[in-house]
């Protein structure tokens, strides 16, 4: 998750990648000069569609997996997803694979014309979706979604998920992307920290504030983020406050480029009263920590509150102390909300199916496998987190942090709301974070800020080079 | 000797070039190539001319880091050179005379070894230990000093004013041991009889390196200023590594190498990204022409 683990011999890796993209891309590029780009097709292995196999797979064509080896490890796809899909055609070789560094690895593949047929293109190097889709590097899941399920043959996949899920994936209509796990964002605490000191976890705004000086009162620092390289995780805060009062066609302008979407009285708001947190809350030393840092100051009970995703307990397993017991509450309500309960939750980690690759029907059969109810428990199990299977994690003793975010995605009802643009329009994610420690930090004021963010999504919107999506 | 002359050259030459070729010269004609294509990493650009170009001069980023960029040329040589010269100086020279040769201050062999010391470190250990030095709360190494005289912590990396200065301290850190190796080198080769004759003369420390050393080091310093120039249109890595939000507080410690870098592997803009490497290609080739150019002048007949 750290944006900062570069060293010489990674700069050197990467140019190295660089080196080897550009050398088939000359060919292509000369070709393309003299008119003929068109690729040959790949073979693509098919074999007889039935009831037990419903996307048509050959059992016999080897399938290609590349897992990006995070917080989520790669144990689940090894231990779980792959067995399950090997007992289905036993005949099928699969090659795993797994890597930090997807776009180092796979990027000079893709452009080559051999990509691998399941990818999981996560972490901090993922491959641009925007461009493998204009690129037609991804496979259209409609199929997928529409087959029967693998435990109820009279359900669709789809009608097994969590909702919103397949249109977390859907770029322009189209589903291309599955997003796995299903997360819960808000504001972590330690209970045993709560519990000790007597606080009660507010509801409102105003309970909230209060709180924070109860807390700064006792000596602790009641709120922080990593400015370093997380304030992705205060900017989501911020607009999660401007959902929660003018309802979740906020996130929605914003994510089409609506003219003046960040001048919205509600969007300069929740900006004003969360520049306000900063101001008086918390550290300005910590715009100049990383994650880990921050989050290791939680874990020693000297920050109070910390915005994150419920990824956060496992990540933090290790150096979490004994009974510390994450708890998470979203973002306090304010007096005159629209959303009270509202709640930022939604399906991530991305997984992609390779349209040019040698088999994709298998990269379909793949998920198919990882959406039953076997494959989302064994994930559960060993990863702690919710997967976008409805219910899977029923029957499973879940940890503290993670009954936590059940509870309050349950309270939250159909008041769950999330955006698209960082992953559509990295430029615009790039100027968020930087205007959010702007924000944060007192350098600039919720006007300077939205107006800041405006200018910024009327550029992007005039430039004819970036690939435009809608919901 | 004239006899199988070029056989003898070209099997020499041909391995040497033909990997020069292929690992120079081609992939930097690619790169001028992608410059005037929109490529994003996958398939095959379409050529939009100059189109890069255009864009780059209206890109507000650019201009900010390029200003990065001219901050770094005057400050990085000229801070360096001065130290390195101040500590070449007092290793060779600085001593005095003792029985009629001139030696460096007391312990120079082993200050020699330190000030080298900075030069052997890789670019990501130097990330990692400056990460502790310049720490803005009380756990930073500054800090917790300036902490015990009971000031406020120095948000060196934070403080928008005081990013870059607190970068290029480092860069000057790291370089400077180069230099006084390579001044060293430069002032042993100068007669010691010239010293000692100026010494006759009565000549104090002060007028003997204006008069005597600097000039007779002219060479060496015109190839420290041209080196650490084109050091000054890189500084990436420790960019990178040191700075917050990659290039930030506010865009404020950014450079092209930064930029280039975010264009490529975040926003997948090869093309532009090219576009920005060219720019950068000719900016150095421009400045060490320029300051080759400029700071020629006789060399002293010794």
């Amino acid at each position: 998750m750290s944006d900062n683990d570069l060293t010489r011999r990674t700069v050197l890796r990467r140019t190295a990648a660089a080196g080897l993209m550009a050398t088939p891309a000359m060919g292509f590029l000369s070709a393309c000069v003299t008119g003929g780009g068109e690729e040959e097709p790949a073979d693509q292995a098919e074999g007889e569609k039935n009831a037990e196999n419903p996307l048509g797979v050959d059992g016999n064509a080897p399938l290609e997996v590349v897992i990006f080896n995070g917080g989520y490890g790669e144990k689940y796809a090894t231990d779980v997803h792959e067995p399950l899909y090997k007992a289905k055609f036993p005949n099928a070789q699969i090659k795993h694979s797994a890597t930090q560094e997807i776009a180092t690895t796979l990027q000079p593949r893709f452009a080559g014309g051999t990509p691998p047929d399941f990818v999981n293109n996560s972490g901090t190097k993922f491959m641009d979706f925007g461009t493998l889709i204009q690129d037609g590097q991804l496979q259209d899941l409609t199929e997928l979604f529409a087959a029967p399920s693998v435990d109820d043959p009279a359900k669709k996949v789809s009608d097994t998920l969590v909702a919103g899920t397949v249109e977390s994936g859907t770029y322009n209509g189209k589903p291309f992307v599955l997003n796995y796990v299903f997360t819960v964002y808000g504001l972590w605490y330690s209970e045993k920290l709560f519990k000790d000191k007597g606080w009660t976890v507010p509801a409102t705004w105003a309970d909230f504030t209060k709180l924070l000086d109860t807390i700064k009162a006792a000596g602790i620092t009641p709120y922080a983020y990593a400015g370093k390289n997380a304030p992705y995780y205060q900017y989501l805060v911020i607009l999660a406050s401007a959902a929660k009062a003018g309802g979740p066609d906020i996130l929605k302008n914003i994510d089409n480029l609506a003219d003046g979407a960040w001048t919205a009285p509600a969007v300069k708001a929740a900006a004003a009263q969360w520049a306000e947190i900063g101001a008086k809350y918390m550290d300005k030393a910590d715009e100049g920590l990383i994650h880990t840092e921050v989050q290791l100051k939680q874990n020693q009970g000297k920050v109070a509150f910390y915005p994150s995703g419920s990824w956060l307990e496992a990540e933090q397993a290790a150096s979490t102390p004994e009974g510390f017991n994450y708890a998470v509450m979203p973002v306090p309500a304010g007096a005159s909300d629209t959303l009270p309960t509202g709640l930022y939750a939604t399906a991530g980690e991305p997984y992609f199916v390779s349209a040019k690759g040698t088999n994709p029907r298998g990269g379909m059969e793949y998920m198919r496998q990882m959406l039953s109810t076997k494959g989302a428990k064994g994930f559960i199990e060993l990863n702690k987190s919710l997967t976008a299977v409805a219910g899977a994690e029923e029957g499973i003793q879940l940890s503290p942090g993670l009954t936590s975010a059940s509870a309050v995605l349950k309270a939250a009802g159909a008041g769950v709301f999330s955006y698209r643009f960082d992953s559509w329009y990295k430029e615009l994610d790039t100027e968020l974070r930087t205007a959010t420690n702007a924000l944060m930090f007192g350098r600039e004021n919720a006007d300077q800020f939205c107006e800041r963010m405006q200018k910024k999504a009327d550029a992007i919107k005039a430039d004819s080079s970036i690939t435009k999506f809608s919901r | 000797m004239r006899h199988g002359k070029y056989p003898f050259v070209i099997g020499f030459l041909a391995a040497p070039v033909t990997i020069y070729v292929v690992f120079v010269i081609a992939p930097y004609a690619q790169a001028f190539y992608m410059a005037l294509t929109n490529w994003r990493g996958l398939s095959p650009g379409r050529f939009v001319g100059l189109e890069n170009f255009t864009r780059l001069f209206q890109d507000d980023v650019f201009w900010k880091a390029l200003q990065h960029h001219g901050i770094l040329l005057l400050a990085l040589p000229l801070i360096t050179i001065v130290i390195a010269l101040f500590l070449a100086f007092m290793l060779n020279v600085g001593g005095g005379s003792q029985k009629g040769v001139m030696t460096g201050v007391w312990g120079s062999k082993f200050y020699r070894v330190v000030f080298f010391l900075p030069q052997v470190l890789a670019v990501a250990i130097l990330g990692v230990l400056f990460q502790a030095i310049y720490r803005p709360d009380g756990s930073g190494m500054i800090n917790s000093l300036v902490a015990k005289v009971g000031l406020e912590p120095i948000g060196f990396l934070i403080n928008p004013d005081l990013a870059l200065w607190s970068i290029i301290a480092v860069l000057v850190w790291q370089a400077v041991g180069f230099y006084v190796v390579l001044f060293s080198a430069g002032m042993s080769n100068i007669p010691k009889d010239i010293y000692e004759a100026a010494m006759l003369d009565g000549a104090t420390r002060m007028s003997m390196f204006f008069r005597v050393t600097l000039p007779l080091l002219w060479d060496t310093l015109q190839v420290a200023w041209v080196y650490l120039g084109i050091a000054a249109f890189d500084a990436f890595a420790i960019v990178q590594t040191l700075s917050v939000d990659q290039g930030g507080p506010d865009g404020s410690t950014t450079v092209i190498g930064m930029e280039i870098y975010r264009n490529a592997f975040t926003y997948s803009k090869y093309g532009y990204a090219s576009a920005m490497g060219v720019a950068l290609f000719f900016l150095t080739i421009t400045f060490a022409a320029l300051s080759l150019r400029v700071s020629r002048r006789e060399s002293v007949e010794m």
